[in-house]
């Protein structure tokens, strides 16, 4: 088999850098940008650092830096070796960087120079920043990367919140990720006129699309800086300054725009296509996105880390008045097939809720050194469990339903509540915690942690979101605490959720 | 000053810190490093601030130098009605 013919993300840009050498491949959040030929270089570089520092197929490689050209190179310089990159936020705690590269073993770990804290006891640290690139192409480059390049071999490791309490490590293989670009590529269209955004961070399953699909096709991709990619009016300006004519991101951003964007007053034109993931868009805020928005098509994704987007649904155009439900999760795209089970991993008769299955070549090879991955083997094929309950309609596809354990999306962001509450029991002062999620027109949810503490002398609420803001990503500190004398327990001496969430769901209301 | 900082103090109390004993709002708390304004309370805060004392906050300028604090906070809001 010749190289080419292996699906590989890096065979992708090498393609692309034969067929399109002189176009911009990737823009910097600065607005710089390198051709497809020196991208490819630039990862031939540092695919020969990686080898000179003793990085073998199958190793991992961390990364902790900004959104930059000299990150967007140093992936795939790192898939070039034939190691995985594990991406962590660079503005995270440096204590769960830390542990996250311990789990899994890395070899090296570029980080940005502010990243103080982060130990490098097990591992090569080598600090670089967004203006690093000369270095990069100072290292002895290997060209073409490591031979033997496999579509089994991870491509990365990205980590969610998990239910144990720590987070956990999904493994993705090349063939997991191609099978999704190729088919994001084909369904989506585009050419190499495309200019995509890439507005999640390299840590999130959603950059996936924006990072590959466009090397596939030849395109470009133009980095959002992660602050910027916060502020509505900001991020307006430049989906409109740059021209992009693909945007992907939650619907939490996409109604921060519609509301605060001042979306009437910026140029638009070049939008063609809009998909939006991670949580349901309400009915309201979709309608005002599109009426503001006219041209593009817009699409609902729903997937997970462990699958990428595997279902999705066109918006009707314009959104008929009487909608008022938010529009279905859809069919599975060609790539995957999807599939009701009840608990026990039996089909379940159609119109009834179940748990939907992925089966197929996006599906994840598990989580790093744990054995639970939610398999299902049923019919020859391998079913992903995704946890998600839903229903399927005949004419409308799948409907999201909800969840039957404790994995919750707020403003898109999946947090495992187990997690939360592992994080604030280590506080001196806390004896217990249980954590719950509540819901809430204007928010979708809201985290409520429920603190019993080790005597009367109770923290102050400002104390324990700065311990949760130190050892927690930003997306996973609580909304609100209350504080009672002991968690209440069900018969069998198990924290009784189901009680604590009648009791706030009520006695805190609604926010109107 | 104080009252403007008092304001500001209680639309933080009363959004992003609910049950909190007051005293423990301080000029000086760290509220972006502190996990207490995430960015769409930060939003809220600017909206907050833009309709109360008719100021308009530039998108870049909701930055730690200004928004880290109730006293930058106020200072910041003040340099702007001035």
């Amino acid at each position: 088999m010749t190289r080419s013919a292996v699906s590989h993300l890096c065979s992708d840009l090498e393609k692309s850098s034969i067929s399109f050498p002189n176009l911009p491949a990737v823009f910097d959040p600065d607005g710089s940008s390198v051709t497809y030929a020196e991208l490819n270089r630039l990862s031939d570089h540092v695919a020969g650092f990686l080898v000179q520092h003793g990085v073998k197929p199958g190793d991992r490689v961390g990364l902790v830096m900004p959104k930059s050209i000299t990150s967007y190179a140093l992936m795939f310089g790192i898939m070039k070796a034939r190691a995985a990159y594990v991406p962590v936020d660079w503005m995270g705690p440096a204590e769960r960087a830390s542990q996250i590269f311990a789990s899994c073993q890395v070899r090296v770990v570029f980080a940005d120079p502010r990243c103080t804290g982060l130990s490098d006891a097990a591992w090569t640290l080598v600090p670089l920043d967004a203006s690093s690139l000369n270095i990069l192409r100072s290292y002895e480059p290997l060209q073409g990367g490591v031979s033997g390049r496999s579509a089994d071999d991870l491509a990365h490791i990205l980590y969610t919140s998990g239910s144990s309490g720590t987070p956990k490590g999904a493994m993705l293989t090349h063939r997991n990720l191609t099978s999704f670009v190729d088919w994001g590529a084909e369904t989506f269209g585009g050419s190499e006129v495309d200019r995509f955004g890439n507005h999640a961070p390299f840590h999130f399953a959603i950059s996936v699309f924006d990072l590959f699909v466009p090397i596939k096709l030849g395109a470009s991709v133009h980095l959002v800086q992660t602050e910027l990619g916060k502020n509505p009016m900001l991020l307006a300006r430049f989906i409109a300054d740059r021209r992009l004519t693909v945007w992907y991101s939650t619907p939490a951003i996409l109604r921060l725009l519609a509301e605060f964007g001042k979306l009437e007053s910026l140029d638009f034109s070049s939008l063609r296509l809009v998909l939006f993931a991670g949580e349901a868009f309400q009915i309201p805020g979709l309608r005002r996105l599109m009426e503001l928005w006219p041209k593009p098509s817009f699409f609902n994704l729903w997937g997970s880390t462990e699958t990428n987007a595997c279902c999705y649904k066109e918006i009707p155009k314009p959104i008929p008045q009487d909608r008022v439900d938010p529009y279905p999760i859809g069919l599975p795209g060609s790539h995957c097939t999807a599939r009701v089970f009840d608990e026990s991993g039996n089909p379940v008769t159609r119109g009834q809720e179940g748990l939907l299955h992925i089966g197929g070549p996006p599906v994840f090879s598990g989580y790093w050194g744990l054995d639970a991955a939610n398999f299902v083997d049923r019919d020859g094929i391998r079913w992903h469990n995704t946890g998600d309950v839903v229903r399927e309609l005949d004419d409308e596809g799948f409907i999201y339903v909800g969840r039957r354990d404790r994995m919750v999306k707020r403003h898109g962001f999946r947090i495992e509540l187990a997690e939360v509450e592992r994080c604030l029991v280590r506080h001196p002062a806390v004896a217990e915690a249980a954590v719950i999620a509540l819901s809430d027109r204007r928010a979708g949810k809201r985290i409520l942690s429920v603190v019993a503490t080790r005597n009367e002398m109770r923290p102050s609420i400002i104390e324990l979101k700065a311990f949760c803001n130190k050892h927690l990503p930003d997306y996973m500190n609580p909304d609100e605490f209350v504080f009672l004398s002991s968690i209440p327990r069900t018969s069998s001496n198990k924290v009784d959720y189901q009680a604590l969430i009648r009791k706030f769901q009520n006695e805190l209301g609604e926010h109107a | 000053m104080g009252e403007l900082k008092e304001e500001i103090r209680q639309f933080i109390l009363a959004n992003f810190l609910v049950g909190e004993d007051p005293a423990n709002l301080k000029d000086d708390t760290p509220l972006l490093d502190g996990g207490i304004l995430n960015s769409h309370a930060t939003l809220m805060l600017v909206m907050f601030l833009e309709e109360k004392y008719g100021i308009q906050v530039e998108a870049h300028e909701t930055s730690n130098d200004n928004f880290d604090s109730i006293d930058r906070i106020a200072s910041f809001v003040q340099a702007k009605r001035a």
